[in-house]
């Protein structure tokens, strides 16, 4: 099988499209390449997903917690404290074996036991859970004499956190919430080595690669590739991320924006 | 019971992985600092490398990886007289002198060296993360403190070790706190190496046992003993918490810091 018919016929297989029988033998680094890129589709779409959906959610989140109303700030807390101080992994494990049982019981939720939808919202509530504390923490950091000013302006209610504290939140936090685009991204690869199965077989890169490292006995050549993979995906972000962040920052003095010291360092 | 002592796989898993993977990066930065330059940009890509691929693809690559190399080494030395290639297609072999663990070794010997591969493995992953805070609190030690050991006539090993080593701890602390975080949480990932821990037998024990088969029947319960994992982790993350922020005080303690200055003016006060 030449290159392009291997492209032709296993570029989505992962989706479930093209050849049914996974290469057994002869593996050729075509095969290896393709395969494991067509799984990279999971993993983007898993990433896309959680920061889309995150992105908002966690904002909610983090102004909860700074509320001063006590029946709003402790279920934020909570939620934050649960889903920071517990390993993704085991997440996944306890998210799949409950969907199961509410599968069970209302088969109405019959959807939530597949990746596409369970995993996407384990995902979706864990980075929820820590781009929230990223805001917080940039949302208590916004500087006083910005807030005096706001009020000097008369500024005060909505019109004075969307023209005021929004902006320069989402400023301090952006270089830390960028690192954590790149982890979520990188914990995608977990979703199929947890409880979620990979139906007809088809997973995310790290499942093929890992399926390739079984069959050749050879971790040398299929990890690599996936490296590979995962350096482009988060030079994008990073890009991505940048151009964001040089718009956010676009009004200072350009040549000497400060990035805050603290927030580069809470990682997970 | 197994589920039981699994839980003391994964505290000794930490208990030996964390100072090794400190070592590892302390070597790491040490050398990202280092004037000769090969030493320097092999750091520098070792924490690079490490940073930019997910954790746990390195899980996977480096056991089969470090075993293969480490068979292959004895397969040199051990068996010369050996003429057939090592890959043959799809196989790796090596003569059976050179396969670790001896085959007829007894099987806890099995387990303890999957068990070493995994906290070397991990030791590789966090010392890369550990690297980048240590390089990092280096950077920060103040420039004065440098000029000042100059001044006083110090070499440059001699700064290094009573100057910038001492004082470059508080500065790492709050990284390093995060990363001992990171650290408990990425445990359950054992499971995919191979090693029998709380995932495991949790996945084992919670599967849905019928009367034919065990004395205990019961349903599904892996749910149960997930939730007991997850309350388990938190309540380590939260001990952990606790004591990280008394180690956090001590070390702040006569240092040129804002919190070291903050516990000045608290004590002078008094």
């Amino acid at each position: 099988m030449s290159c392009s018919e291997t492209i032709a016929s296993y570029a989505f297989r992962s989706l479930g499209f093209g050849e049914r029988r996974l290469p057994t033998t002869d593996i050729t680094l075509c095969d290896q390449v393709t395969l494991i890129g067509s799984g990279m589709l999971w993993n983007i779409y898993f990433g896309l997903l959680a920061i889309l959906f995150g992105f908002f959610s966690a904002q909610a989140i983090a102004l909860a917690k700074a509320s001063s109303n006590k029946a709003i700030r402790k279920p934020a807390e909570w939620f934050i404290f649960v889903f920071r101080g517990s390993p993704l992994f085991i997440q996944f494990f306890f998210g799949y074996f409950l969907f199961l049982s509410l599968k069970q019981a209302f088969p109405l939720f019959g959807n939530l036991t597949d990746a596409w939808l369970g995993a996407a919202i384990v995902l979706w509530l864990n980075t929820t859970a820590y781009s929230a504390e990223i805001f917080f923490g940039a949302l208590m950091a916004v500087p006083k004499g910005d807030l005096e000013s706001a009020d000097a302006y008369g500024f005060s209610g909505w019109p004075r956190f969307r023209r005021i504290v929004w902006p320069t939140m989402l400023r301090l936090a952006w270089p830390a919430y960028t690192n954590e685009a790149i982890f979520i991204f990188h914990s995608t690869t977990l979703v199929f080595f947890s409880g979620f199965p990979a139906l007809q077989q088809k997973g995310d890169a790290l499942y093929y690669a890992s399926y390739f490292a079984d069959k050749t006995f050879n971790p040398f050549i299929p990890y690599p590739i996936l490296a590979g993979y995962f350096v482009l995906v988060t030079l994008c972000i990073i890009t991505i991320f940048g151009l964001i962040g040089k718009r956010l920052n676009r009004h200072l003095p350009q040549g000497r924006i400060k990035r805050p010291r603290l927030m580069s360092q809470i990682f997970r | 019971m197994a589920f039981y002592t699994s839980f003391g796989t994964v505290l000794l898993l930490l208990a030996v992985t964390a100072p090794l993977a400190l070592g590892f990066g302390f070597a790491a930065a040490a050398g990202s600092r280092s004037a000769f330059f090969p030493v320097k940009w092999l750091s520098n890509i070792y924490m690079a490398i490490v940073r930019g691929v997910p954790d746990i693809a390195f899980f996977l690559f480096f056991v089969i990886a470090l075993d293969q190399g480490l068979e292959w080494m004895r397969h040199q030395v051990l068996c010369p007289d050996w003429d057939q290639p090592i890959r043959q297609g799809n196989d790796f072999i090596v003569c059976a002198a050179a396969k670790l663990p001896q085959n007829s070794a007894p099987e806890i010997y099995h387990q303890i060296y999957g068990f070493a591969l995994a906290v070397l493995t991990f030791a590789i992953v966090f010392g890369a993360f550990a690297g980048n805070v240590v390089a990092g609190a280096f950077k920060a030690v103040p420039h004065g403190q440098i000029e000042t050991a100059e001044a006083y006539g110090m070499t440059k090993r001699q700064t290094f070790w009573r100057i910038m080593v001492p004082q470059m701890w508080t500065y790492a602390l709050p990284g390093l706190s995060n990363l001992w975080m990171v650290l408990i949480k990425a445990t359950p990932l054992l499971f995919l190496l191979g090693v029998e821990d709380v995932v495991y037998w949790a996945k084992e024990l919670g599967g849905t046992k019928t009367a034919r088969f065990t004395d205990y029947p019961h349903g599904d319960w892996r749910m149960y003993y997930f939730f007991g994992l997850l309350v388990f982790y938190l309540l380590f993350t939260k001990v952990s918490e606790v004591v990280l922020s008394r180690i956090t005080r001590k070390l702040s303690h006569g240092q040129a810091t804002a919190a070291g200055e903050a516990m000045r003016k608290a004590g002078a006060g008094a």
